[in-house]
């Protein structure tokens, strides 16, 4: 039960020493001005306490300048704060360019995780130190949350959308994960680790873990089962080789970037976004792909891109 | 009921000028409507708090001393739900508002008596309700009902808890524009809006709140029960709907709602403070602009509960910045609550520990909501027991503590008796002691990683859960104590005159308790609010 | 203010009429401002789905009868007018014509209700357009579709369920008139159930164009 006083996580990650500078200088504040207003109570209630019932105190109305710094002070407290808060906001939420991409599916009440090369785990995160990994997550049925406290990153993991998070590790070792937004019964059994490996070790268990093929090949074989190729090869369809990641003109004359999103949409909700030139044709797979099943295929297209094609690492 | 001194029993008053059952459940006096709020309130306090003291006991253990998760669920979400709706909202406003607003006006009632009545009538039905949705299997979303959890996934009673909550907020509706009518209209001659007490301002800039916020909630809450019903897609994603606009729905009322907690208590604070100091407020016009300012301001920030939503950046960085300008207002009431006790004259009864307690506390717990205010540690902070203890210090070392000095305060003039200090001044530093005890260590261990409603946690979050939930037996044990001797005291206890404090306010110049019509003659007033020393 | 008690016209809070009549004027303003609130969160619903879901919603407008809609449209401002001089009546203390113009507005108010009843609600419940109950709708957009009838349904519901309020109010106004209790020192509750009865006309002039007129037909 006792196992030493920690007043913070520990800092497992790049992000995780300035958050908590950040909190360590919000505490002063808020430490010093608690104690200022305390001892300054404390004081006047004890040197202006009542020393008869007759006693008449001076009336003051107020104090235009006192009010000016006690206003201005704070207001320049804040504006520091938020200033530092958010570039540190800003600069952690970009996922550094050469990311590993890991997917994430939450549902009541477990997690599966997807990595490119083909291994699925359940409720365990295994991740290369010292590498930024982006998870891509989504979930299949109420709002679930994504949060590794050591690494000071958090996000809700909502059906019907994607939404993303990075972290770089920096210690190896095994930390929590927890279900950050409350989704049911098992709400608090949601939870799982995030386990940290050094590069060598990561590959070896990459390699030793249970996969038959990789999520792009698994997306392949979805592709020829659902006969996408009748449409997206004969031209009837638009084609799909280099469209990951690029823009696209719509048949209402805008323009949007196929990104992971777009093609979800485009899976379960083809008559959302025409693309120009094509007709409405394209029907719905809803019911008929489960969400990992759509990051497969997702895989797969973007595998169709050159450059994306080999970087699965 | 005849035991006490001859004036009490030969004068007619509010509470004697009728007796039985009916003169009560179909009064339009706005004292006896107070009266009957107060005891709804602190039956649903009870309620929620019985939630409470298990929640705590179950927590003593990391795979919980008691409960299935199931059932610790229910119990959170029936103790959000009845602290927030049924206790919290109408705690001040209902009581001491309607106590007080007429009085401190020099008005005989409210503007509309009998929509006052029907308010409270309509309070209990939602009440009943909700008590329903309890009893009955209980509840398990959370009082937030987020979806498509209460939409399509929970199989409790989510129905009759959302049209409970949905009832209620009519009843604050129809209160806040009691007040503000009243208090735009029927003033009485030389009571100029600058020489209101602030009790009203704060009561004023509250029922701003209550009457434009809350229908927000209720039209949310009838599409997430349309969609419950009809399955139709507003807010799941499954067909259509978008969860995330539930959220904003949601806390466009919830977090103003927060507000209509605590201004209120900041106005009995500047009741209480300049009479327990004998001095006029410091910054009379500042006080009074805050408390305006916060409830424009107050609208405008909801995005801070939906950071790590999946709402843009961008959203983010603008509602940051807000919630960061919401905090001035507050500060300046801080410092200049603080000033003017400078060169007054301290006594320290029971209510004015309270207010000192209060402005200690909510100093602490409203510089903790700069914490989740910023961006950055908030992705660390949000759902966790750091924002649980933010709320508690605002809203119980907050709010609670300004309704309790408002009631021990306001206590003679209601009742016509005193209540004794003595035990009133030890209740007030058990609570001062148990509460922190029980929500300081949160904090620390929300920063450490521990979720919110988590009916099972990991060990090593065990002290300090531990420590939580021996401050809250503590706390239980000072909330027990006003309960007996408050109650003792309506009997028992000595007459009070019309004005034990020597305070100042209209209120204060009538006999305790008053009069059905408060005023024989409508008092003609020529001097300033707080017009110690002249 | 001398007259403080003119009859049994002044209630006991209040020092004299005028000070009555403002309080019940502000309090009725204040009850629209949450009556704006509450329509408003609907409202936003709407053009945010509206906007997710152009096709969907505009194909879902398209199925809706203009026309009846439109003669709605019409009857609810009549009815306004009738309401205006009724309160005119009653400020003026002409018992007759404040009868026939309560008179007239409730069955306007109620010809309304019967249109919405028989004639759209109806014809959309038989062509299996409601939501919950009997959506069979199953052509392209189907999903948005019956988000957009939903809107709709709860919207005009809404709306509808409001009009009946009011004409109760104003049923009940009839009766006191009849009694002939209103005149020029007791009128406050014709004229504050005529700001009530302006407000859901207003809301419907809103409500016509988002919902029926949408969706490029024009």
């Amino acid at each position: 039960m006792w196992q030493g006083f920690q007043i913070r996580p520990d800092q497992a990650s790049t992000i995780a020493q300035g958050v908590d500078y950040l909190y360590y200088f919000l505490t002063a504040i808020d430490l010093f001005f608690t104690a200022v207003i305390f001892l300054t109570i404390f004081y006047f209630a004890l040197r202006y306490r009542r020393r008869s019932e007759q006693e008449q105190p001076q009336q003051i109305e107020g104090s235009l300048p006192l009010e000016i710094a006690w206003t201005l002070i704070p207001l320049g407290l804040v504006v520091i704060v938020f200033l530092w808060g958010t570039s540190l906001f800003i600069r952690n939420s970009r996922p550094p360019a050469a990311s590993t991409e890991i997917f994430v599916v939450g549902k009541q009440w477990m997690w599966k995780i997807q990595h490119p090369e083909g291994v699925e785990e359940i409720n365990e995160l295994h991740v290369p130190v010292n590498r930024p990994i982006k998870l891509t997550m989504t979930s299949e049925d109420v709002i679930h949350d994504f949060a590794v406290p050591a690494f000071r990153v958090k996000k809700d993991v909502v059906p019907g959308m994607y939404t993303t998070e990075w972290f770089q590790a920096t210690k190896t070792g095994r930390f929590h994960m927890f279900c950050d937004q409350y989704c049911g019964t098992n709400h608090s059994l949601m939870k799982g680790e995030v386990i940290v490996m050094e590069p060598t070790e990561y590959e070896q268990w990459l390699s030793g873990g249970i996969r038959g093929e990789t999520m792009a090949q698994a997306g392949a074989k979805l592709y020829d089962q659902l006969a996408c190729i009748t449409c997206h090869g004969t031209g009837k369809g638009p084609p799909l080789v280099g469209v990951y990641g690029k823009p696209v003109k719509l048949s209402d004359g805008s323009t949007v970037i196929a990104d992971d999103a777009y093609l979800r949409e485009s899976v379960l909700y083809p008559s959302a976004k025409i693309v120009q030139g094509y007709g409405p044709i394209m029907p719905t797979f809803k019911g008929q792909v489960t969400e990992e099943q759509l990051l497969q295929l997702i895989a797969y297209i973007k595998s169709l891109s050159p450059q994306e094609g080999k970087a699965s690492k | 009921m005849a035991t006490a001194a001859v004036d009490l029993d030969t004068r007619v008053h509010y509470l004697n000028a009728g007796y039985g059952i009916k003169s009560w459940l179909l009064t339009t006096d706005h004292k006896r409507i107070a009266i009957l709020y107060m005891a709804s309130i602190t039956f649903f306090f009870l309620v929620g708090g019985i939630a409470a003291v298990l929640i705590r006991i179950h927590l003593i253990e990391p795979n919980g001393a008691i409960f299935e998760p199931g059932t610790y669920n229910k119990l959170f979400s029936m103790h959000g739900i009845f602290m927030v709706f049924f206790f919290m909202i109408p705690s001040i406003p209902a009581v001491l508002g309607n106590f007080l607003v007429p009085m401190m006006i020099g008005a005989r009632d409210l503007a509309f008596p009998k929509l006052n009545l029907l308010s409270w009538y309509i309070f209990m039905v939602g009440g009943c309700l909700a008590l329903y949705a309890v009893i009955w299997g209980g509840v398990d979303t959370g009082w937030t009902f987020y979806t498509p959890l209460s939409t399509t996934y929970a199989n409790t009673n989510v129905l009759s808890a959302a049209l409970g909550v949905f009832v209620s907020g009519f009843s604050s509706i129809l209160t806040g524009l009691n007040f503000v009518v009243t208090i735009h209209k029927m003033r009485a001659p030389g009571m100029t809006w600058f020489r209101m007490p602030l009790f009203l301002w704060a009561m004023y800039a509250t029922s701003i709140i209550q009457i434009l916020g809350t229908p927000v909630v209720a039209i949310t809450l009838v599409l997430v029960a349309l969609e419950r019903l009809f399955h139709v897609g507003v807010f799941d994603p499954a067909v259509g709907g978008d969860p995330i606009l539930f959220q904003h729905l949601f806390w466009f009322y919830s977090h103003p709602a927060v507000y209509i907690m605590i201004l209120p208590s900041m106005g009995v604070v500047s009741e209480l403070v300049t009479c327990f100091s004998k001095k006029r407020i410091f910054g009379y016009s500042f006080i009074a602009f805050s408390s305006v300012a916060i409830a424009v301001i107050s609208f405008l920030v909801w995005g801070h509960h939906m950071f790590v939503s999946g709402q843009s950046i961008y959203a983010g960085i603008v509602f940051s910045a807000l919630s960061f300008l919401v905090a001035i207002p507050s500060a300046i009431k801080v410092f200049n609550w603080t000033a003017t006790l400078y060169k007054g004259s301290v006594s320290y009864q029971a209510p004015m520990l309270y207010a000192l307690g209060f402005i200690g506390l909510f100093t602490m717990g409203g510089l903790t909501g700069l914490f989740l205010a910023t961006l950055a540690t908030d992705t660390h902070l949000h759902d966790t027991y750091f924002v649980v203890g933010h709320f508690h210090y605002i809203m119980v070392g907050g709010a609670v503590m300004g309704y309790l000095g408002g009631i021990h305060f306001w206590w003679p003039k209601i009742t016509g008796r005193l209540y004794p200090d003595g035990w009133a001044r030890l209740a007030a530093a058990i609570i001062f002691i148990g509460f922190n005890l029980t929500f300081f260590p949160q904090y620390m261990v929300g920063y450490l990683g521990m979720p919110r409603r988590y009916a099972i946690y990991p060990p090593e979050f065990q002290v300090l859960n531990v420590m939580s939930s021996a401050g809250a037996s503590i706390l239980a044990v000072g909330y027990a104590i006003p309960l007996v001797y408050l109650i003792w005291s309506m009997r028992y206890g000595p007459v009070a005159g019309p004005n034990p404090w020597g305070a100042k306010g209209l209120e204060w110049e009538t006999p305790s308790p008053p009069p059905t019509e408060n005023f024989e003659e409508i008092p003609v007033v020529r001097e300033e609010a707080y017009a110690y020393g002249e | 203010m001398a007259d403080s008690h003119a009859g049994s016209a002044l209630a006991h809070q209040f020092e004299d009429l005028e000070q009555q009549h403002d309080a019940a004027d502000l309090g009725m303003w204040i009850f629209l401002a949450t009556e704006v609130m509450f329509f408003g969160g609907l409202f936003a619903g709407y053009t945010i789905y509206r906007n997710l879901y152009e096709p969907g919603f505009a194909a879902g407008s398209h199925m809706l009868n203009v026309t009846i809609g439109a003669i709605n449209t019409a009857v609810l401002i009549c009815s306004s007018l009738t309401m205006a001089l009724a309160v005119r009546a009653a400020q003026i203390g002409k018992r007759s014509s404040l009868l026939t113009c309560l008179i007239l507005t409730i069955m306007l108010g109620l010809a309304f209700i019967l249109i919405k009843l028989t004639l759209e609600w109806r014809h959309d419940y038989l062509e299996g357009f409601v939501p919950g109950l009997n959506f069979t709708f199953a052509g392209p957009n189907a999903k948005s579709v019956e988000l957009f009838f939903c809107f709709y349904f709860t919207m005009t519901g809404v709306h509808a369920l409001h009009m009946v309020v009011g004409v109760g109010v104003l049923g009940v106004l009839l009766a006191q008139a009849w009694k002939g209790r209103f005149g020029p020192e007791r009128y406050n509750a014709v004229e504050t159930a005529g700001l009530y009865w302006h407000f859901v006309d207003i809301v419907w002039i809103f409500l016509f164009p988002l919902l029926y007129l949408i969706g490029g037909r024009y």
